[in-house]
C-alpha cells in the first residue's frame, strides 16, 4: 500500500500542522512516512506545500512522482490547482473555498471555484464557516483534516487522538473546538 | 532501540549529539538552520553541549577548530554559500592535524529555493582533499554524522557532510543507537602541526597527500559506496550520488531488467569501483544531485568507447533539482501523466514581506527620499528585505552576497555615481557588513548606508542577532563614522515623512552617513509576546 498526499496552501496557513496530524497518525498505525516540507523564503506568504508519503513498505523519494498522489488537500482554492500534475487522475482533491488574497492578480473567485468543481473528484469546503461553527475560525485546518480523514488510510480515531494530544496543553475547550471542527469537516 | 521522527537536519544534529560533540557552531542559513535550532533546544532542555549562533560562518568554523585543538569533538554547520565565507579556515583546517573530530555540515540548495546559487559543496571537499559523506535519507544522515567524527579522528582531517534541501527539510523515522561519551580535554599533542608556517605547512601538505591515498583506500572498501553488478544486463549501468539514488529506486520497478548500479556516498569517489562497473557495460548513466561532479572526472577529455550519459551530455537536466520524473527519459522510461488542469490562469504567489513588516516602511521612506533624484542607486543584501526587489516596492537593485551592498555602494560612489545608497539588515551587517563599512570610513566615501534593524535574523525564522540591536549604533560610531551623520529612526510609516527627510539630508551630505531604521520584526515580536505570555 502506498498513499501520497500533497498538502498545499500559503505560508503561514498551517499546512505543516495538518500534515503533521496525518503523518503522526499514520506512524502510530505502523506505516512508514516521509514528509517533505518547505522552510525558508517561501514561508513568507508564498505558495507552500508538503509532500506526504505513507506506505507499508520502504519509501525512497521524498518527492511525490507525477500522477501518483491519491489526495490533494489544500488550505486555499487557488493553491489547490498548483500541483494537479501530481494527482492521480482517480485521486481526490479537497480544498477550502476561502481565498488568501495577498496577490493582485487573484482570479475571479466564483470562476475559480466553478473550475475546481469541474474536476472529477473535487470537494470544496467552506472551512472557515465550519470552523466558526465549531467555535473558532482558527480551527479551519482541523475542518480540512476531518475532510481528509474520509480518504487517508488511517482510522479517524487515531487522528482524533493526535488532535487531543497536540491541543491538550491549551485546555479542554480548545481540544473540544478542534475535535468538533474535525467532525464537521468529516461530515461536510 | 529508541526512534525519533526527525528532519534530515535534525538527524544530523542527533548524530552529532550521539557522537559525543562538546560544542556546535553555525550562522543561520536555509536549509541548514534547523540543525542548530535542534542543538540549542537540546542544550537548553537536556543540558546538552553548548550550541552557539555565531557572527558568520567563518567565526563559527574557527570556534569549531578551537574545540578540535582542545581535543574535543565539534560540529559546524552552514548553507552552501556560507562555506564561501568560511573557506579560509576550512581549506587550512585540512592542512593541520585535526585532533578532536571536526565535522562540517554543508546544506546545498539545488533548485535555489532560498539561495542565490546552487554551488555543489563536493567541489570544496575535493579542493581541500578531505572526505565527504553524502546521506540519502534521515537514517543515513544520523549514522553518517556519527561515522564522520570517527573518520575525522582517524585521518586527522575535517569531514564534510553534504546535505541538500530536500533531505534537510524532509522528516522521517530514525533509529538511534547508543550514545558515545565526549572526548577528554587534551590539547593536540604536536602544536607544530597547527602552526602553518611555510616549513610546517609544507610538511603537513605532504602528509595530507599521503593520507589522501588512505582516504581513497577507505572509500574504495567502505560500505558507504555500494556496487551491485548484474552481468546478465549490459545495455547500460547506473551511477547515482545523493538523492538521485532515491529517485532511481523509485523508478526501478518500471525498468525491465535491473542494471548494474554503483551508489556513491563517500568521497574521494571510489575509482576502482567505477572501473569495475564500466568493465560490465558500454554505457553509463550518471545521476547526481548537484553539479556533474563525478561525471566530469569520468568523462575526462580523451576519447573513449564508453558512452557517458549525464548532465554534461545534455541528457539529464543540468540545473535545478533532480526528481522522480526528470530522470525517466535517460532510463528509457515514458513520462507519467497526472490530472489535467482546468483552464484558468494560475497566478504566481511569490513570497513577500509580512503585513506590517518594518522593512516595507523603511523602503517607503527611502523611496520618498529618492523621488527627487533623476537617477539613484540602491544596492542591497540578503535577508527578508531582499523581497523588496519585487513589486510593489521594487526598491532595491542588487543582491549578490552577504555584506556586498556596502562595498558595492562604495565602489559605485568611487566611480562617481551619486546618490549611492546601500541597504542591509542588522544581522547581515554584523555578519559581513562591518569590514566594508570600515573601508568607507577610511575614505569618507560619499554614500549613505541604511541598516534595517529588525532586531532579529528574520528570513531564517527569527534567531537572535548576535549583538543586541541597541549596540549597532555604538559599533558604527566605534569604527569612526562621524557622529553627526549617524541617525537612528523609528521604522514606522507614521514617521514616513520625517524619516524620508532625514534620509534625504544624509544623502545630500557629501561623505559617509549611516541611518539605522529600528523596529522589531512583527513575526519575532509575536513570538516574544507568546513566550512572554507563557512565562
Ligand atoms: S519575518 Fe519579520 S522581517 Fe521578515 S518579512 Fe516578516 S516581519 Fe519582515
Amino acid at each position: 500500500m502506498k498513499y501520497d498526499v500533497i498538502l498545499s496552501g500559503v505560508g503561514g496557513q498551517g499546512v505543516l500542522s495538518v500534515s503533521a496530524i496525518i503523518a503522526s497518525s499514520a506512524m502510530e498505525e505502523g506505516l512508514q512516512v516521509k514528509q517533505s516540507e518547505v522552510h525558508g523564503m517561501s514561508q513568507r506568504g508564498g505558495a507552500v506545500y508538503t509532500n506526504l508519503r505513507l506506505s507499508d513498505s520502504a519509501i525512497y523519494s521524498d518527492l511525490i512522482p507525477v500522477g501518483s498522489a491519491s489526495l490533494i488537500l489544500s488550505m486555499e482554492p487557488l493553491e489547490s490547482l498548483r500541483y494537479l500534475d501530481y494527482l492521480n487522475p482517480q485521486g481526490q482533491l479537497i480544498t477550502s473555498s476561502n481565498p488568501e488574497l495577498n496577490i493582485d492578480d487573484y482570479p475571479d473567485l466564483d470562476t475559480l471555484i466553478a473550475k475546481i468543481q469541474t474536476l472529477p473528484h473535487a470537494q470544496v469546503i467552506d472551512a472557515r464557516k465550519l470552523a466558526l461553527e465549531a467555535g473558532s475560525g482558527r480551527a479551519a485546518n482541523m475542518v480540512l483534516a476531518g475532510a481528509a480523514s474520509n480518504y487517508v488510510p488511517i482510522k479517524p480515531e487515531t487522528m482524533e487522538g493526535y488532535i487531543r494530544k497536540i491541543f491538550q496543553r491549551k485546555g479542554d475547550k480548545v481540544v473540544e473546538i478542534n475535535l468538533k471542527a474535525f467532525h464537521l469537516g468529516r461530515n461536510a | 532501540m529508541p526512534e525519533m521522527v526527525l528532519l534530515g537536519d535534525e538527524a544530523v544534529a542527533m548524530g552529532a549529539i550521539h557522537a559525543g560533540i562538546s560544542a556546535a557552531y553555525a550562522y543561520p542559513g536555509t536549509p541548514s538552520t534547523e540543525i542548530t535550532e535542534f542543538l540549542i533546544q537540546h542544550s537548553k532542555k537536556q543540558n546538552g553541549p553548548p550550541a552557539h549562533w555565531c557572527a558568520n560562518e567563518k567565526t563559527a568554523y574557527e570556534a569549531a577548530l578551537g574545540v578540535s585543538f582542545a581535543g574535543r569533538r565539534s560540529l559546524v554547520s552552514m548553507k552552501h554559500v556560507g562555506l564561501n565565507v568560511a573557506a579560509d579556515p576550512f581549506m587550512n583546517s585540512a592542512i593541520v592535524s585535526i585532533h578532536g573530530g571536526l565535522v562540517l555540515v554543508v546544506a546545498d540548495d539545488p533548485g535555489m529555493h532560498s539561495s542565490q546559487n546552487e554551488q555543489d559543496s563536493r567541489y570544496f571537499a575535493d579542493f581541500a582533499r578531505i572526505v565527504c559523506l553524502e546521506p540519502t535519507n534521515q537514517q543515513e544522515a544520523y549514522e553518517m554524522t556519527r561515522q564522520a567524527f570517527d573518520i575525522s579522528e582517524r585521518f586527522h582531517i575535517p569531514v564534510m557532510i553534504r546535505l541538500v534541501t530536500r533531505l534537510a527539510h524532509s522528516r522521517s523515522v530514525v533509529q538511534l543507537s547508543e550514545p558515545r561519551a565526549e572526548n577528554k580535554l587534551e590539547k593536540a599533542p604536536n602544536p607544530n602541526s597547527w602552526i602553518l608556517l611555510p616549513s610546517n605547512a609544507r610538511r603537513q601538505w605532504h602528509g595530507l597527500l599521503d593520507t589522501y591515498k588512505e582516504m581513497q583506500q577507505f572509500t574504495e572498501t567502505s560500505e558507504l559506496n555500494h556496487l551491485q553488478l548484474n552481468p546478465n544486463f549490459t545495455d547500460f549501468a547506473v551511477i547515482t550520488t545523493g538523492l538521485a539514488k532515491n529517485y532511481y529506486l523509485e523508478n526501478l520497478p518500471d525498468i525491465p531488467s535491473q542494471p548494474s548500479h554503483l551508489h556513491i556516498s563517500a568521497y574521494p569517489f571510489p575509482a576502482e569501483m567505477i572501473r569495475t562497473l564500466a568493465a560490465n557495460t558500454k554505457r553509463i548513466v550518471i545521476l547526481e544531485e548537484g553539479y556533474p561532479f563525478v561525471e566530469r572526472f569520468i568523462r575526462g577529455v580523451l576519447p573513449t568507447d564508453m558512452e557517458i550519459i549525464g548532465k554534461e551530455s545534455g541528457d539529464v537536466p543540468a540545473e535545478g533539482e533532480l526528481n522522480p520524473d526528470n530522470i525517466r527519459p535517460v532510463l528509457g522510461l515514458e513520462s507519467r501523466t497526472g490530472s489535467s488542469h482546468p483552464d484558468i490562469q494560475l497566478s504566481n504567489r511569490p513570497p513577500q514581506l509580512c503585513p506590517g513588516c518594518p522593512h516595507a516602511d523603511s523602503f517607503n521612506a527611502l523611496k520618498i527620499a529618492l523621488a527627487d533624484y533623476e537617477k539613484s542607486m540602491v544596492t542591497s543584501d540578503i535577508g527578508c528585505y531582499t523581497l523588496a526587489a519585487l513589486p510593489p516596492l521594487s526598491a532595491i537593485e542588487t543582491t549578490v552576497n552577504m555584506g556586498a551592498s556596502i562595498g558595492m555602494a562604495k565602489g559605485a560612489s568611487d566611480a562617481g555615481y551619486f546618490p549611492a545608497v546601500a541597504v542591509i539588515g542588522d544581522s547581515t551587517f554584523l555578519h559581513s557588513g562591518v569590514t566594508p563599512l570600515i573601508d568607507a570610513v577610511a575614505y569618507n566615501t560619499n554614500m549613505t548606508l541604511i541598516i534595517l534593524d529588525n532586531e532579529t535574523t528574520g528570513m531564517t525564522g527569527g534567531q537572535p542577532t548576535i549583538l543586541p540591536s541597541s549596540r549597532l549604533e555604538k559599533v558604527v560610531l566605534g569604527i569612526g563614522v562621524d557622529a553627526e551623520h549617524v541617525k537612528v529612526l523609528n521604522a514606522h510609516h507614521r514617521f514616513d515623512e520625517e524619516n524620508s527627510k532625514v534620509i534625504k539630508q544624509e544623502i545630500e551630505y557629501k561623505g559617509l552617513s549611516v541611518v539605522i531604521a529600528v523596529r522589531e520584526c512583527v513575526e519575532t515580536a509575536k513570538r516574544h509576546k507568546r513566550e512572554g505570555g507563557k512565562a
